[in-house]
């Protein structure tokens, strides 16, 4: 790529139009070419209520650096047509110098768009698609992007060719041209949108969404099992686990609800082999009874809370991070377990595979608190280290003892798990208090000593570092967690190019909460900026409720689906530090 | 030649040393005699097999056996065990369980394991009440039952657990009474060796809530139809059925629920090759 003075590194396009125009195949072309020429960004798509057809677009964010958060104004809009346009008008501002791209036979410029001012170019997408055999006018549209992008057009037609060579070499040929077409239609007068290159070239990117990667994550880990129920906006972290898992040796099994997969889970890890199953906020709740008994019972298990607006239905499609509280205090009875939030859409990757070890290694329920901001996001990443968590779930080999105690007291509080089929192991795990050898029990001694046990198994275990993402040195903090991380991340950078610095305490490890490390974390801190997307502010409370916060806080928060934006973070701590 | 068999295992083998907590007399000591029993016959070895329950005087039976057992939640063994055995096929799955339990706050999964078809071996001792909370109607209670929570009866049809089993495509279906502990184990064993999903009703009297129960020993008979593997004529059956009748009605033909494990183990690089856009080369 050759690259003028005013490249900028960061580029936010909408791609909008009809259903079935093929603005979500366009976007996707798009991002994966610039993956290709070794950017970064994310897309997510915005379709209509309807389930199938109606309006679509594509929203894409361009970066020449790792990027984790969306776009809060757009450079370029491009309209393959109008049509329900205005539905997408408040999702996708323009910025002031913005520039729309329009085919004017698809009718006039929606007011709220003509009337900010932005610089309107006309292209006749359609006409020209029709001059290419086989044309389609979302692949002039996608050409019109790059050409105003200044993107190479082979790495387009390396994705192209991936993804279309199976319809044909004439569709590609027909891709080739639209895209050519379109370049050529990009005047000189049109303001250009280039991008810097990359900060750091690397091996190639990967395209991943948060879903696929908590899936990937969770085979990573191990697991060799899942069992679900489809829910909005998990259900594609099933789809991938599917054949992911029969060709690593596994399976999942649909269940008729979220009673049962979880108790399927149960069923197969007690059985030996790690397991997962994913959900959104209903789900959780369903299955939150025998998530106690998974704790009570010390089997390992991994759920993954792809969390959505709450309560009940809620918002199905747009994010929140307001199951906090469920996945944290949920239980009855006392019944610690662990809570991880992914960071970002690679920390997805991470953070899933990290719960299984944890799982496996406590042998204790995991919750990953992932979010529809994640989840659905198409991102492209550095292509992931290869993690290798040691600890492995400590077995009974059977052989020679006298009585096997499936939950003797050990110094760590982790007693070895008998697999069924070892001789020798045979027990019965049970939800019910029991003794160390596991039957029922309802002695003061039995209940106080298990409990004691499944707490210390948990509050004294090594997390090593994970425990949050700590970044740069300031008395001035923003104190946040899981998706909301690549917000501030954001803001922060935005700042510091401003000469403010802000310092990051992103927590991944939720429960236990590391007080310690989180008060060290904290050390020599004026003011912290407490930061999240719930109504009532759960995690402000939560830190309230494990320690007291070692200065002057804010707190920043808001229910979805309008997600925080970087911009409104800048806001809050350039206010902060003027006041 | 007619050397005697020796079988590697006795019942006893399969019991463990903890005593029950069920009233005296209550049907389920004989339910454990004929699984114990059952498995034995079968030779299969305690650490072999599995016994998965829920929440319930019955449910109790896993841990007063000497196999795997799992004493989960109220109404979920189905589920766990479903889990258990797609995870671990070389397992025997016994899965016991209530008409509370089973029927009640379980009934969904009764309906899905049926048509799921899992090779697992589905045992519910049925005394047409909630024994562990202490008297209340289920849903195979009669109507005009007269306890605390409903006086003067529910009112409601009892539910027919072998009507709902054959609807829903359970493989195998069957009804015991636990007091004929010979013919109990004789079904037990047929239902563990049958393909798929199998369900064993067994009628198990409640001596403390049901003591009218006590009777059942005079009132149950023989099923006047044979077994059948027709589910027409198992379903004509069960139209003249008066809830007593005994015996093997149903031994189905259906595949058995395959999960698509492939052999291959480690795959991870084809995997995550579907995620990798290659650089772009350099020429
Ligand atoms: C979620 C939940 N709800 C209610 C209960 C209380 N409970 C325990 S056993 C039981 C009924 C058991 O009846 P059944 O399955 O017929 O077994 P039985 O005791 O008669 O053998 C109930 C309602 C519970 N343990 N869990
Ligand atoms: S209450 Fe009824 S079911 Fe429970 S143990 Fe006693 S007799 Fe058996």
């Amino acid at each position: 790529m050759t690259t003028s003075q005013t490249a900028s590194e960061s580029v936010s396009v909408a791609i909008v139009g009809s259903g079935g125009a093929g603005a979500l195949t366009a976007g996707s072309i798009l991002l994966a070419a610039c993956g290709k020429s070794g950017l970064y960004g994310n897309m997510n798509r915005s379709v209509g209520p309807q389930i199938r057809g109606g309006e679509a677009a594509a929203l894409l964010r361009i970066c020449s650096h790792p990027v984790d958060c969306m776009s809060e104004s757009y450079d370029l809009l491009i309209a393959i047509d109008w049509n329900n346009a205005d539905r997408f008008a408040a999702e996708m501002p323009l910025k002031p110098d913005g520039l729309v791209i329009c085919d004017p036979e698809s009718g006039e410029v929606p007011d709220a768009i003509a009337k900010t001012g932005v610089s309107i170019v006309e292209v006749n997408m359609k006409d020209l698609a029709k001059e290419v055999a086989g044309g389609r006018e979302n692949m002039i549209a996608l050409g019109l992007a790059a050409g105003v992008m200044g993107l190479p057009i082979e790495s387009l037609m390396a994705i192209v060719s991936a993804k279309l060579s199976d319809k044909g070499e004439h569709i590609v040929e027909a891709g080739r041209n639209c895209i050519e077409a379109g370049i050529a239609q990009v005047s000189s007068h049109a303001r250009s949108l280039e991008i810097k290159p990359p900060e750091k070239q690397g091996d190639g990117r990967w395209l991943i969404t948060g879903n696929e990667a908590a899936g990937l994550g969770a085979v990573r880990g191990g697991v060799r099992f899942a069992a679900a129920y489809p829910i909005t906006p998990a259900t594609e972290i099933l789809e991938w686990l599917s054949p992911a898992l029969s060709k690593t040796g596994g399976a999942l099994v649909q269940a008729e609800d979220e009673l049962s997969s979880i108790n399927m889970i149960i069923g197969a890890s007690y059985g030996g082999r790690a397991s997962v199953t994913a959900t959104s906020g209903p789900g959780l709740a369903l299955m939150i009874e025998s998530i106690g008994l998974a704790a009570a019972s010390e089997v390992p298990i991994v759920v993954v809370d792809v969390m959505r607006g709450g309560p009940s239905t809620g918002i199905p499609t747009k994010s929140e991070q307001s199951d906090l509280n469920i996945a944290v205090y949920g239980c009855h009875g006392d019944a610690p377990h662990i809570v991880v939030a992914p960071l970002s859409v690679a920390d997805c990757l991470f953070s899933t595979q990290w719960a299984v070890h944890l799982a496996e290694a406590m042998q204790s329920p995991a919750i990953v608190l992932s979010d529809q901001s994640l989840g659905q996001a198409h991102v492209l990443i550095d292509q992931p280290a290869n993690v290798a968590f040691l600890a492995q779930r400590k077995i009974f080999a059977g052989g020679q003892v006298e009585t096997y105690n499936r939950y003797a007291l050990t110094a760590d509080g982790v007693s070895p798990m008998a697999i069924p089929g070892t001789p020798g192991g045979q027990y019965t795990a049970d939800g019910l208090t029991h003794s160390q050898k596991g039957t029922p029990s309802s002695k003061k001694s039995d209940h106080q000593d298990q409990l004691d046990k499944r707490r210390d198994k948990i509050a004294n275990f090594d997390y090593g570092n994970h425990w949050a993402d700590v970044e740069g040195d300031s008395d001035m903090v923003i104190v946040t967690w899981g998706s909301m991380t690549g917000a501030a991340r954001e803001a922060i950078r935005k700042l510091s190019a401003e000469g403010v610095s802000v310092k990051l305490v992103a927590l991944r490890l939720i429960a236990p909460f590391m007080k310690d490390n989180f008060l060290k974390a904290l050390e020599g801190t004026r003011r912290i900026l407490v930061l999240e997307q719930t109504h009532s502010g759960q995690f402000h409370q939560y830190l309230r409720a494990q320690c007291d916060l070692p200065a002057e806080v804010r707190h920043f928060h808001r229910p979805g689906p309008h997600l925080i934006g970087p911009e409104e973070i800048c806001t809050q701590i350039r206010d902060w530090i003027s006041a | 030649m007619n050397a005697p068999q020796t079988k590697p295992f006795k019942a006893g083998d399969y019991r463990s040393d903890l005593t029950p907590v069920w009233c005296p007399g209550c049907g389920d000591f004989h339910v454990l005699m004929s699984v114990t029993r059952a498995l034995a016959e079968l030779g299969t070895a305690p650490q072999d097999v599995a016994v998965i329950s829920g929440i319930g005087c019955s449910s109790r039976i896993p841990a007063y056996t000497n196999c795997y057992g799992f004493h989960g939640v109220h109404g979920r063994s189905l589920a766990l065990a479903t889990g258990l055995k797609v995870a671990r096929s070389d397992l025997t799955v016994m899965v016991m369980s209530g008409d509370g339990d089973g029927f009640s706050i379980g009934g969904n999964h009764f309906l899905h394991a049926c048509r799921r078809n899992v090779d697992l071996t589905y045992i519910v001792m049925d005394n047409r009440v909630y024994g562990m909370t202490k008297g209340q109607p289920s849903p195979t209670t009669e109507p005009d039952w007269d306890s605390a929570l409903s006086p003067g009866g529910t009112g409601l049809s009892p539910f027919h657990p072998l009507v709902i089993a054959l609807a829903s495509g359970a493989n195998f279906v069957a009804r015991e009474f636990s007091g004929d502990i010979k013919n109990s184990t004789r079904t037990i064993i047929e239902a563990i060796k049958h393909p798929g999903f199998s369900f064993v009703e067994i009628l198990s009297p409640c001596v403390t809530f049901r003591p009218d129960e006590k009777e059942w020993k005079n009132t149950v008979h023989k099923a006047s139809v044979d077994e059948t593997d027709d589910p027409a004529r198992a379903a004509r059956r069960i139209m003249t059925d008066d809830g007593m009748n005994v015996g093997i009605l149903y031994r189905g033909n259906r595949k058995p629920y395959k999960a698509h494990v492939s052999d291959r183990i480690d795959d991870m690089a084809a995997l995550e090759s579907e995620f990798a856009i290659p650089p772009a080369s350099k020429t």
